[in-house]
Formats: C-alpha cells, structure tokens, sequence
C-alpha cells in the first residue's frame, strides 16, 4: 500500500493547498487518536445548519421547526424511537430530500454539493454488480477523485475495511455484513468531509455490527464528520460524541452524549433510554 | 429431417431472410424501445402509468391484429401507401418491429425500474444526474435487457400472423420460415414444413438455452 | 474504466450491417401480381417466371391469396396484375374501371374428390347428380367459405343442383384450397378442388377424384393490368409486358408444357393476335 499517496488527496479539499493531512500520514490508520483537532477536513464545509425545517406530507406534519447546527469533528449520532422522522432529517441533511419550510445552510454550500464533500451510507447497503475493487473504483470515479490516487486509495479502503482478500469478489455473493462494509469502504477510498450514516447496522448480527461500528470509528478518525441515525441505544453510547434526540418529528435533545446519557432533559428520552414504550 | 439435412438453396435462403427480417425488427425496436423503456423508468410525467399499462397490454398485442393494421397503413389506399412498402420485407420488418417494440421497452422499464430503486439514493447521494445514471443502470442490468432482447426475437422469428398479411408470402422475395410453414401445410406437404418447424424449434430453444446462460452469468455478476 | 454503453453499441452497430445486406436484393426491376393459391400451389410460376425474367428482366412477385382477396388487393391499387379465375367478377373489376382490359391466358378444370368408399354414391356422375347425393346422404362436404374463384365456383355449381348447402354436413373452413384438401382427407369428406392444386396436393390420404369431365367444371383463368389511371403508381409498362409474354406464343408454349405428377395441368387458349 503506497501510503504517500494518501496524504495528496486535494479531491477532499479542492481549492486549499495540497499539504498533508496529518489524521491520514501515519501507517496506523486503524490506531486511535489520528484525530487532530482543527485539521478536520470537514472544516470547509460546516457547520451545516438546519434553520426552521418542517416537512410536510399531506396533513401529516414529519418533521417540526427543527434547528440545529453541526460543526466541529465530534461524531453526532441522531437517536429516537421508530417513527422520529430521523432517517427524513439526515436524507435533507444531504440534500436527497427537500423539507416543505425552512432551510439547510452549508457553510460553502458549493462545495458542500461536490460528490466527495459528502457521502451517505443506507440502511440496506448499495452495492454494484461487480467486484469490490470495482466497485470501490466506481465511487471513485463517481465522487471525482482524481485518476492518480485512485490506486492508493482503493488500496487503503481495502485494508482498513478489511476487504483486501475479498477483493476480487463480486460484491452480489457477499454477506450482508460484508456488503456493509464495502459501502463504509468506498467511503474510506473518497474520504468525504462529511458522512451520513441511516442506521447502518440495522440489519447486521452482533459480530458483523461491531466490524462496521469499528469502521465508523476508523473513518471518524481518519478526518470525516460523522452524522449518523441510529435507535439502538448501545451503539449510540460506543459511537456518540454527541446526541440529537428527536421525538415526533422534533428534536427534544441535543447535546454531549455524556450529558445527554448520564442525565437526560426530558421525560420521553428518560423513557426511551430506559427502554419504556414512550408516548 | 432428410430436407433439413440437404438444406437446398431455397431453404437456406427462407431461413437467412427469416433472421434478417427479425433481427433487423429487434435492433430497431430496440434502439427505440430501450431508450423509450428508460426514460419511462427515470422520468415522471402525468399519464406515465397509462403509457406503462398500455406498454403492458401491448406486449400481448395478437400479431394478425398488428398485421392487419399495418396492411392498412401501408396498402395503397391507406396513409403510407406513397412509399409502396406493402409486400416487401421492410413492410415485415416494419410489423414486426410494432409487434416487439412494446415488449423490449415494457421489459427494459422493468427491469431498470427494479434497479432504480435500489440504486437511486446512492446515486443522488454521488450526485449523478439521470441521464448518466441510466446508463449505469443499463449496465448493471445488462444480462436482462439481452433477455429482453432475445424475448423480442424469439417472438418476431415465432409470429406468422403479421409476416403473411404484409409480406405476402412471396417466393425469394418475403417468403420466411413461419409463412413458408403456413404454405406448405395447406399444400399438404407436411414434410419441408415439418423440415422448417425443426429450424424454427432449433432456433427458440437456442434462445431459451442462451436466456439461461445470461440468467447464470447475472446471478455470477 | 470502459464506457458502460460500449458492448450495446457494438452488439447494434453489427445488427445492423447484418440487416443491411438483406435490402441490397430489394432493388431489382419488378412487378406485383395478385394471383390465386392454386396456381401458386402448382408450381407453374416457378416454371414461368424464371423463364420471363430471363427475357426481359422484370422480376415477378406473386402474392398468392383468393380470388376475392386478389380482386380487393389490385382494386386499392396494391397490384400491378390480376391473375385470377373468375370471368364474372373479372368483368366487373373491369367493368368498375379498376383494370385495363381482361383477357384469356389458360385453363384447367375443377375435380370433386372425395373418399374412395365413397358413402353418398357420386362417382362417375354428373356434377349436379353427385352435389345432390351428397346433400341427400348429409355427407360431409368441406368448402372453401372464402370468397375465392373456387368457392364461388362451388356456389355457382350447388345453385344450378337446386340444393342450398347448409347443415352440419357442410363445413366451410375459409381457408386456402391446400388447406381445404387438409380437412377434406382429415374427416373423410368430399370438396371440390382445381385440378392442378389436386395433383400436388400431397396429403391425399384415401381421397381419389371421383367426379371430372363434366362440362360444367370448365375453370377459366384470366389476366388483367390494373388501371395506371386509377393507380397512378402502376407498373404499366413491365406489367403490359408479362401480360404480353403470358398470351404470346412462347408463354402459352410454356404453359402448355409444363407437367405435375406426369400431366399437362394447365390448357393455354389466350385469343392470337
């Protein structure tokens, strides 16, 4: 793996100067406390703020003045009950939904709208028919990385993601958890500034849910703001710097997780962290 | 059997028209069908059920009906009369072109609304307009846009209802393998139609075998 | 990475090179002639049109259909000649404006055929004597029903029996002659067949000819240019021309030579000019 490669991937910051990143130049891109402060890629882009969003389907109200904004490079987990509305909310964070009201400001929004900028993983993984390589070249290809770090790149998604021996594999004869982590894997390759992840681990066993939770860290680490949604509250606990607890279609809670999980504001995350039916 | 053995130059020549006839049909139906199939997958429009269901329907279209239809169109007296097309193997092409176009476009609908849906967030998520995100999907739908195809064939070498009506049958000139059956089976000679039935048969089930060899590749890919 | 739409666009472009090649023959000089099945089904324009392209070069495409179906094809102007037999409607298509000029090219005669046990006693009889045993015994009886030469030959032939065919004996499968012969030898039935068709018919099961000679089944074929002033797209001049050649001496020596199973099946009495 020609590790050099990774420290000249401007595809993440167009128009800054091409010095390394730092969280990318060590060899233990799997160790802990690659994170520098200050150095996060996501800088450019955030904070994203939601002003005053609603969402509105026939006489259904989804989603209710919602305002928060995420800045930083601290990883936001958005949690609640099924039926929050949180898989809408993080869908018009990343611009594949339009909310009825309101707005979504990025702080470049030009940028912000370039495919590497920001990545979004699904519930259900999205793969091509075709080999992982592929289809990690394809996200490549897609998110316009340029040509000549396509190499070290697939290379380092491949090693970090675990996939190396699975390679030449056709992603349709993989695993669910293997699927999964390829899609983690293209983003590993693009490094976005920003990644959404909608309940990743929704559908995955234990073992296969602590391998992409691992993953997230990984691309956490690695310089990528991670927001993601999630209703189990264990996962939330290992992953959350932050926590967005949204209710009904509203945001009740935002705040440290530490916080949030140790005394929590309202009576319906209470409930919810309790593990009660809430209202 | 003994005539498909010694293929003479007639049977060659009946058979050899059959499949230009039919695959000239298919490759402009599909030229036209696939992308018809494509848009209707990618774009929203009112009344795009109505097409869909009619696309449906037409898939089921009985090729004498086509036939007649095209006669008329083509027939001196009817509105592309001018061009005298009637009787000569473009006016079978020009059948059996309407007969296969609404299968080709129906299938290929389906099948890239099937891959739509699986591949649509991602693919906004990467920013990636309709246009190019068709031809993604087409190549990820390849192996069953060729069985659309194939179906398209195996229909319009099949059909005899269109070919006899606007074709007319003539010897070197329209004369293919399901009208030259239909001929030789009113003459009572039931041993060259037989002869044909064979080719004919040969040339479905090598479709059907070729349909399962793309259905395996597709599960490999 | 390869273009996605590169394979579909070779798979096309070598469709349609293959597709080309079969429009190249199209262009020959040729004209069209709306005749009947059973003189397609004898073989005898296999015979005929090779030798009169041989002569003048025009290429003769035959659109084999019932007389009636002939009639109405040449009438929208999608013929550039009529070849059929039936004199009365051949008048009348003349007559309508829709053709030039009718004239005699050859003859045949029409046959009853039936099978050999033979359960309505018709053989060797006049015509109207067998048509009325038929009816009489309600042996089955299969008729073209399409309208063609021969069908209203056969119409023609029960009215002057005085029988009006009808019943569950008489089966009308409004298809071609051959086919008719098809349903004929299925089910043991009697039907009247032209000779020539009758000759080459191959699935003649137990049927034999059991009813022929008879004055009446006399079966006149005639030859008409369709009107270049009622269709102004019709080959005038290349149709005159196998007009011509068919009632010149060496069409009718043609004719008259050409042989099915051993026989002359075809009589050349085209007016001399």
């Amino acid at each position: 793996m020609d590790k050099r490669n990774l420290k000249l991937v401007p595809g993440r910051n167009p128009g800054e100067s091409p010095d390394p990143v730092p969280g990318t130049d060590s060899a233990a891109v799997s160790s802990a406390s690659l994170a520098m402060p200050g150095t996060s890629r996501a800088a450019a882009i955030l904070p994203l703020e939601l002003v005053d969003v609603g969402l509105v389907s026939g006489d259904a109200a989804l989603l209710k003045e919602i305002n928060l904004a995420f800045g930083g490079d601290r990883t936001s987990v958005i949690l609640g009950p099924n039926g929050a509305g949180k898989t809408l909310l993080l869908r018009i964070c990343h611009g594949l939904l339009s909310p009825t009201t309101g707005k979504v400001r990025w702080r470049d929004p030009d940028l912000a709208m370039h495919p590497a900028a920001q990545g979004m993983v699904f519930q259900k993984p999205v793969v091509l028919r075709r080999s992982v390589e592929d289809n990690i070249r394809f996200a490549l290809k897609a998110c316009r990385v340029e040509r000549a770090l396509h190499a070290g790149c697939l290379a380092h998604a491949l090693e970090a993601s675990g996939l190396g021996p699975l390679a030449g594999r056709r992603a349709m004869h993989l695993s669910g958890g293997e699927r999964q982590r390829l899609s983690l894997a293209r983003c590993l390759a693009v490094q976005h500034r920003v990644l959404f992840l909608d309940e990743p681990t929704a559908h995955l066993d234990p073992a296969a849910t602590r391998r992409v939770e691992e993953m997230i860290a990984l691309i956490h680490e690695d310089g990528t703001r991670v927001i993601m949604v999630t209703h189990d509250i264990g996962q939330a606990r290992r992953l959350a710097d932050e926590i967005v607890f949204m209710h009904r279609g509203e945001v009740l809670e935002s705040g440290p997780a530490t916080d949030f999980f140790a005394r929590p504001g309202t009576a319906e995350a209470a409930a919810y962290l309790r593990g009660d039916l809430i209202w | 059997m003994r005539m498909v053995a010694e293929a003479d130059e007639d049977l060659v020549e009946i058979v050899l028209l059959s499949l230009e006839v039919s695959l000239s049909a298919v490759a402009i139906a599909a030229v036209i069908g696939m992308p018809l199939g494509a848009w209707l997958t990618m774009y929203r429009f009112p009344g795009r059920r109505v097409v869909i269901a009619l696309l449906n329907s037409f898939m089921g279209m009985p090729p004498v009906v086509l036939g007649l239809v095209v006669y008329l169109l083509l027939s001196r007296a009817g509105p592309l009369g001018q061009y005298g097309l009637l009787f000569t193997p473009q006016a079978m092409v020009f059948a059996q072109t309407l007969l296969v176009l609404p299968i080709i476009a129906a299938l290929t609908r389906q099948t890239l609304d099937d891959l739509h849906r699986d591949y649509d967030e991602q693919f906004r998520s990467y920013r990636i307009g309709p246009l190019p995100g068709t031809f993604i999907l087409i190549r990820e739908g390849r192996y069953s846009l060729a069985t659309a195809l194939l179906a398209g064939f195996g229909r319009a070498s099949a059909e005899v209802g269109a070919v006899m009506i606007v074709g007319g049958n003539i010897n070197h000139v329209t004369r293919v393998m399901t009208t030259t059956i239909a001929m030789e089976t009113s003459k009572g000679d039931f041993s060259l139609a037989l002869g044909l039935g064979i080719v004919l048969l040969t040339i479905v089930i090598s479709i059907n075998a070729l349909v399962l060899l793309l259905q395996s590749r597709e599960k490999l890919a | 990475m390869k273009r996605p739409c590169a394979g579909i666009c070779r798979v096309a472009a070598v469709i349609f090179l293959l597709a080309a090649g079969a429009w190249t023959s199209a262009q020959e000089r040729f004209i069209t002639v709306a005749s009947t099945t059973s003189t397609e089904n004898s073989g005898l324009f296999d015979v005929l049109l090779p030798r009169f392209r041989e002569q003048t070069g025009i290429g003769v495409r035959v659109v084999a259909v019932g007389t009636g179906k002939a009639i109405r094809m040449a009438s929208s102007g999608d013929a550039d000649v009529l070849l059929v037999h039936h004199r009365p409607s051949e008048e009348k298509f003349v007559a309508e404006g829709h053709g030039v000029e009718r004239l005699d090219v050859m003859y045949n005669d029409f046959v009853i055929v039936g099978p050999d046990a033979d359960p309505a006693d018709v053989a060797g009889r006049g015509v109207s004597a067998a048509l009325g045993n038929i009816a009489a015994a309600g042996a089955v009886f299969a008729s073209r029903g399409d309208e063609s030469g021969t069908h209203r030959k056969e119409r023609a032939l029960w009215k002057a029996a005085g029988v009006e065919p009808a019943g569950a004996w008489y089966r009308e499968t409004g298809s071609g002659m051959g086919a008719t012969l098809n349903v004929a030898s299925g089910i043991g039935g009697y039907a009247l067949t032209d000779r020539a068709t009758w000759l080459k018919f191959a699935n003649k099961g137990d049927l034999e000819i059991l009813v022929e000679g008879d004055a009446v089944l006399f079966n006149q074929y005639g030859v008409i240019l369709v009107s270049p002033e009622r269709h102004a797209h019709v080959k005038a001049a290349d149709g005159q021309a196998f007009i011509d050649w068919l009632t010149s001496d060496p069409g009718q020596e043609a004719i008259d030579a050409y042989r099915l199973e051993g026989r002359q099946a075809f009589f050349a009495n085209a007016a001399r000019r």
